[in-house]
């Protein structure tokens, strides 16, 4: 009796800056994210025009790889004290998240921290290694950095599935107990469509930033051999990956209608249980329903359970304060879905010219479209992740632990907040100068002349 | 003792951060505080971490990462209430970063010099913010509980403003002698001179902090200062000073790569001092047992961080071999080895219909079928899809070839 009391008396510390810790981190991901797209998909894109250039010893395509190599270095290191942030913000903002569940997840960025050692090392090696390295060897040097590119983002999705889907231990006195890692890992079935969905994004955003530089150029008028073949290389990664993102993105849907059926519920705004349930297009989710909205009958209980007469949980299987802001998650929803359509579509076009007429497209409309695909891609994936963390609330655990029992105590959020916001748009302003100063580097001689 | 190994790491971790990133801390510490004259100087500072400060940096997030898996509760504690001096650290750390990436793209001028002053004074901040933070946890401020101390009072106190100072001469005092080396090894007896009398200099300031700081500790954190002086205390003490003296020497003796090694001891030897003057309690009332995390995650990080050294030890040797041996000096390289020539490969119309029958099939498999095994082929269908296509299709068409593209140029 004595221990229940004191637990009602016991006053939770209470941090007036909530949403503000809550929006810091999000700032700080949505600058880290497509470090990480570039971490995960530019090493394969770099090495496959190396691997052109020793298999064709056409020069062109060593121009390409280092080129881009520089390029790569850039983002990484921008990645690097990026993501430096993000592993203190863990601590300095949610202390109680690392203090009490940190033994369960922790191995995850222990894990990570070693492959981005791997990724530091060869990139040093790789990036500094043209010309004093072997051919061979220094192809060889590139592939850990794809290899550790991969891996190590699938340890953060790892911890990531964990918050969304936890296990692998039991609370006692707000601790956690029975802890094991590598179940609470790897053993989870929330981890697989993450990662597939995530690297598949990465490749999206990847693949048409880097060839919308080259629609870009084109639409300037400089279109010669370098820059069709530099376009190629990431086009053709993007326009594979647009179509099968679709197919894959139906699976991540129907786990999370299976495993966290609120958060479907606010994704598709369905405030109530609902028996056939119909799927709406665009609209505001107000007082239990979706208004003003397209509404195509049946069509949820379709795609989610694969059947129109299933019943689809809704909103209120929970009490108000378990459930996450809808509009903010369903509107992040709908803004990716449609993206990633437009995307497809795009890539359909490109492969049906390519395929059937074996030349790159001509209109100029397409390379309009092309240099408009780059940033969309990137708002999809910050749309998707959105979906993914704020259908998440008001959970930091998923049903364990409350964002607000995580948060700090400290004062000086907002101190921090803007001081970052100003950092990371000075950082931004840097990457993109040294990025324009790279491009305007003349081509070599050699590949400059080769015809 | 299976609940210390951890520690263990840690203190690796911190060591070989203080060193290595320390030096490439110091470099930028020298760039802030030579003359406009003496631009060699500036870049060969700012030459010798190219490499290498990536790799260097990612101690830091090795530190951290097994910090929180490890010991939770004392890494809550820690980040929430020293959460002003570690944000000043990453911010300095970003800035360094950038300015270091900016300046690699910008010729020497007004602009550079300002870049070297961002980069400069970065590089001064994050030790000091780091050391202070170090400061604060030796001097038992760091209560356990979320933001339980002080914001402020906990590391601009006595002994976190002398761990904080200590830690910025250090790293400079590193970096003088780490750059003797690489200019000795670049063959510049201008520049070789010029870091030797740096060394020096920086070497015996270095040293007057640390007997400083032992002074404050004296007043300040007297548990450290009984830690110290009692049991394994002194040894580390004296290895420090040893370390120092012989660094001194050997840069008389222009005996830099030994020198290296020396300076690296003189530091280590200092962390290994507060840990064992601060064993068995991590934070006050919390002992390393107590903070450690339970058995199973031990073991895991335990096992996890073995086979990430047998990865990681053969690539960080192969690393500062290739950097210490000099092969990524600036200069003309050896050249790349002429690649033949060859014939592309046509594309075969018949590789597309593979990869497309691929997608149909993992299209249908993924949509269609309800069960993990339906689910995993056609994902695996997709992935084969991609693969296939993807060489044929990432070759692109030139006017020259004989699928002849003749698309104008605008």
């Amino acid at each position: 009796v004595d221990d229940v009391a004191g637990g009602a008396i016991r006053v939770m510390p209470v941090q007036e800056y909530l949403n503000q810790a809550r929006q810091l981190q999000a700032l700080s991901l949505t600058v880290h994210i497509p470090l990480v797209c570039f971490g995960i998909a530019f090493p394969s894109m770099v090495l496959f025009a190396e691997w052109r250039w020793l298999r064709t010893g056409d020069p062109l395509y060593r121009e390409i790889a280092r080129r881009w190599s520089k390029v790569m270095l850039t983002l990484f290191a921008v990645g690097v004290v990026t993501g430096t942030i993000l592993s203190f913000e863990l601590g300095i903002l949610w202390p109680d998240f690392v203090g009490s569940f940190g033994s369960v997840f922790g191995l995850g960025f222990a894990l990570e921290g070693f492959s981005f050692f791997l990724e530091a090392i060869f990139i040093g090696i790789y990036v500094y290694g043209w010309e004093r390295l072997s051919p061979r060897a220094h192809l060889l040097s590139g592939l850990p950095i794809a290899l550790a590119g991969v891996l190590g983002s699938t340890f953060v999705i790892a911890v990531n599935a964990w918050m969304n889907h936890p296990g692998g231990f039991h609370v006692r006195n707000g601790k956690a107990v029975d802890v094991h890692p590598w179940a609470a890992l790897f053993g989870n079935s929330f981890l697989w469509h993450e990662i597939v969905h995530m690297y598949l994004a990465a490749y999206l955003v990847c693949g048409f930033l880097v060839s919308g530089w080259y629609a870009f150029c084109f639409l300037r008028g400089r279109f010669a051999r370098y820059e069709r073949a530099a376009l190629a290389i990431p086009l053709a990664a993007a326009a594979l990956v647009a179509p099968v993102q679709i197919v894959v993105g139906d699976w991540a849907a129907r786990v999370v209608a299976e495993q966290q059926p609120v958060k479907l519920a606010a994704i598709e705004g369905l405030g109530h249980t609902t028996k056939g349930a119909p799927e709406h297009l665009l609209g505001w989710y107000e007082k239990g329903e979706v208004r003003y909205g397209i509404a195509i009958p049946d069509m949820l209980s379709l795609l989610a359970k694969h059947d129109p007469n299933a019943t689809v949980a809704g909103l209120n299987v929970v009490p108000p304060r378990d459930r996450p802001p809808i509009n903010v998650v369903r509107i992040a929803f709908q803004t990716m879905v449609g993206i990633g359509t437009l995307l497809a579509a795009l890539a359909a076009f490109y492969l049906f010219v390519r395929v059937r007429t074996r030349r790159l497209p001509r209109s100029r409309w397409f390379y309009r479209a092309l240099l408009a695909a780059g940033p969309l891609s990137f708002v999809a994936l910050v749309c998707g992740w959105i979906v993914t963390e704020v259908g998440r609330q008001p959970w930091i655990v998923y049903g364990v632990m409350r964002t607000t029992q995580a948060v700090t105590s400290a004062h000086g959020i907002p101190v921090g907040y803007a001081t970052l916001a100003v950092v990371y748009l000075g950082l931004a302003l840097a990457v993109a100068w040294v990025l324009l100063r790279l491009s305007r580097t003349p081509l070599s001689e050699e590949s400059a002349h080769a015809q | 003792m299976l609940n210390e190994l951890p520690l263990i790491f840690i203190l690796i971790g911190i060591a070989a951060y203080a060193i290595l990133a320390g030096a490439d801390f110091g470099a930028g510490i020298w760039i802030l505080l030579s003359r406009r004259a003496e631009q060699p100087i500036r870049d060969h500072a700012r030459h010798a971490m190219g490499p290498v400060w990536e790799a260097n940096h990612v101690w830091l997030i090795f530190v951290i990462v097994l910090c929180w898996t490890a010991y939770p509760t004392a890494l809550a504690s820690i980040a929430s209430t020293l959460s002003v001096p570690l944000f000043l650290g990453v911010i300095g750390i970003v800035l360094r970063g950038t300015a270091y990436s900016l300046r690699s793209q910008v010729d020497s001028g007004a602009l550079a010099t300002r870049i070297e002053r961002v980069l400069g004074l970065s590089s001064i901040l994050t030790p000091f913010a780091f050391g202070a933070a170090a400061g604060a946890i030796a001097s038992g401020r760091v209560p356990v509980g979320n933001a339980a101390g002080h914001s402020f009072s906990s590391w601009l106190s006595p002994s976190g403003l002398a761990i904080g100072v200590l830690s910025v001469a250090t790293s400079w005092y590193l970096a003088s002698v780490y750059l003797a080396a690489d200019a000795q090894r670049v063959g510049d007896a201008a520049l070789v001179q010029a870091f030797r009398a740096r060394a020096v200099l920086s070497g015996v300031l270095a040293g007057a902090l640390a007997l400083g700081a032992l002074v404050v500790v004296h007043q300040d954190a007297r548990p450290i200062w009984d830690g110290l002086t009692s049991g394994w205390g002194p040894l580390a003490l004296s290895a420090s000073a040893v370390g120092g003296v012989a660094t001194l020497a050997l840069v008389r003796a222009a005996r830099y790569e030994a020198a290296r090694f020396a300076a690296a001891l003189a530091v280590a030897a200092v962390i290994a001092g507060w840990a064992i003057a601060q064993s068995p309690d991590l934070l006050p009332g919390l002992t390393v047992e107590q903070a450690a995390a339970g058995h199973a995650t031990i073991v895991a990080l335990v096992i996890g961080v073995v086979v990430g050294l047998v990865v990681l030890a053969p690539s960080l040797a192969l690393l500062f071999s290739l950097t210490l041996g000099g092969r990524f000096d600036p200069g003309p390289g050896a050249g790349h080895a002429g690649v033949r020539e060859r014939p592309s490969a046509s594309t075969s119309s018949a590789r597309l219909w593979v990869a497309g029958g691929c997608l149909l099939a993992g299209t249908v498999l993924t949509v269609l079928l309800d069960s993990t095994l339906g689910v995993a082929l056609g994902i695996a269908c997709l992935l084969a899809f991609m693969t296939i296509a993807f060489a044929p299709l990432a070759t692109a068409p030139q006017p020259g070839d004989d699928a002849g593209d003749p698309t104008p140029v605008p």
